[in-house]
């Protein structure tokens, strides 16, 4: 996540509400990836996540002039691009409505973890393979949608809780609540696939070695869950 | 303090993101040390999160960046025209 609000970016800003449209270009450039990946993330579908973008791109564009700077720059962003994802998302399941898809469980109720006391840690090098990469895009695209946005915003756009919060409209206590929830749904539909289906060859160091943010590389590693963790 | 298992499992996220308080902090630590079980919920979770935040997993479009600026660059020509 880019810092946002910076003087260059009110700059940019200021330039493009008072006519100098080009400017757009360079000002929305750090944020091509935050606006389609937050959108995929929901939708799971590569045409309208980037059909999404773009519209959220444009919507932001034409609105630059309600953009009041009190938030920053990407957290207005962010938004526009969770409401054209909410958008996509609604009329899918309208779509969907006669079809026999049961309704996304609302996931309340207790919940218990998957217990697997020979758990070992699956290398970032498993990424390569696009099996898990899909296996993890589905387990957050099917969450529960108000564990999903949450969990989106913060651990994949690595938004903070009161950047997070602004975006969806809600309190900081909420954003904690349906974190954990939707951390702990994870938990339970991913630990059993990893732990069976991801080959794990036994070379170099496990991932979380003793909590430090590196690979087996010791490259640091990508994201910025590590950065949050151990700072 | 101490806690059972299940009021571990209630934790576990503010345990990762370092905000529990010192009492819950130092219970929730003393449990994990003596529990495989907790131990290995809180290592899959942990290594669960650090797999999605991976910029792998999110791609890009071949040509996504183009394709955008092209349709902005569409729209700010049609309103200048």
């Amino acid at each position: 996540m880019k810092a946002a609000a910076t003087t260059d970016e009110k700059a940019l800003i200021a330039r493009v509400v008072a006519g100098e449209s080009e400017v757009f270009h360079e000002l929305i450039r750090p944020y091509e990836r935050l606006v389609y990946v937050t959108i995929f993330a929901i939708l799971k579908n590569e045409t309208e996540a980037e059909d999404g973008a773009q519209e959220a791109m444009i919507s932001a564009f034409r609105n630059l002039k309600s953009f009041r700077g009190e938030a920053k720059f990407s957290t207005w962003l962010v938004t526009i691009a969770m409401n054209e994802a909410r958008k996509r998302l609604r009329k899918a399941k309208t779509a969907a409505e006669d079809s026999l898809d049961e309704p996304r469980d609302d996931g309340e109720g207790d919940f218990t973890p998957e217990v697997l006391t020979d758990w070992r840690e699956i290398p970032l090098a498993a990424l390569e393979r696009k099996e898990l990469r899909e296996k993890l895009q589905e387990a957050v695209a099917t969450l529960p949608q108000k564990y999903q946005e949450v969990f989106v915003l913060r651990d994949i756009e690595e938004l903070n809780q009161e950047e997070t919060a602004a975006a969806l409209g809600i309190n900081v206590t909420l954003v904690k609540v349906r974190l954990h929830r939707a951390r702990m749904m994870l938990q339970q539909v991913l630990a059993p696939y990893l732990r069976s289906e991801v080959p794990f060859r036994g070379q170099g160091k496990p991932l979380v070695d003793q909590g430090k943010p590196f690979n087996a590389q010791g490259k640091s590693v990508r994201g910025g869950f590590f950065r949050r963790w151990f700072q | 303090m101490k806690l059972e298992c299940k009021n571990v499992w209630e934790h576990i996220s503010g345990y990762l993101d370092k905000q529990l308080d010192a009492e819950l902090l130092e219970a929730v630590e003393k449990h994990l040390e003596s529990c495989e079980v907790c131990s290995a919920i809180l290592d899959s979770t942990r290594n669960i999160l650090v797999l999605t935040a991976d910029d792998r997993v999110y791609e890009l479009p071949v040509g996504y960046s183009v394709r955008l600026h092209e349709r902005i660059a569409a729209v700010i020509e049609s309103r200048q025209g």
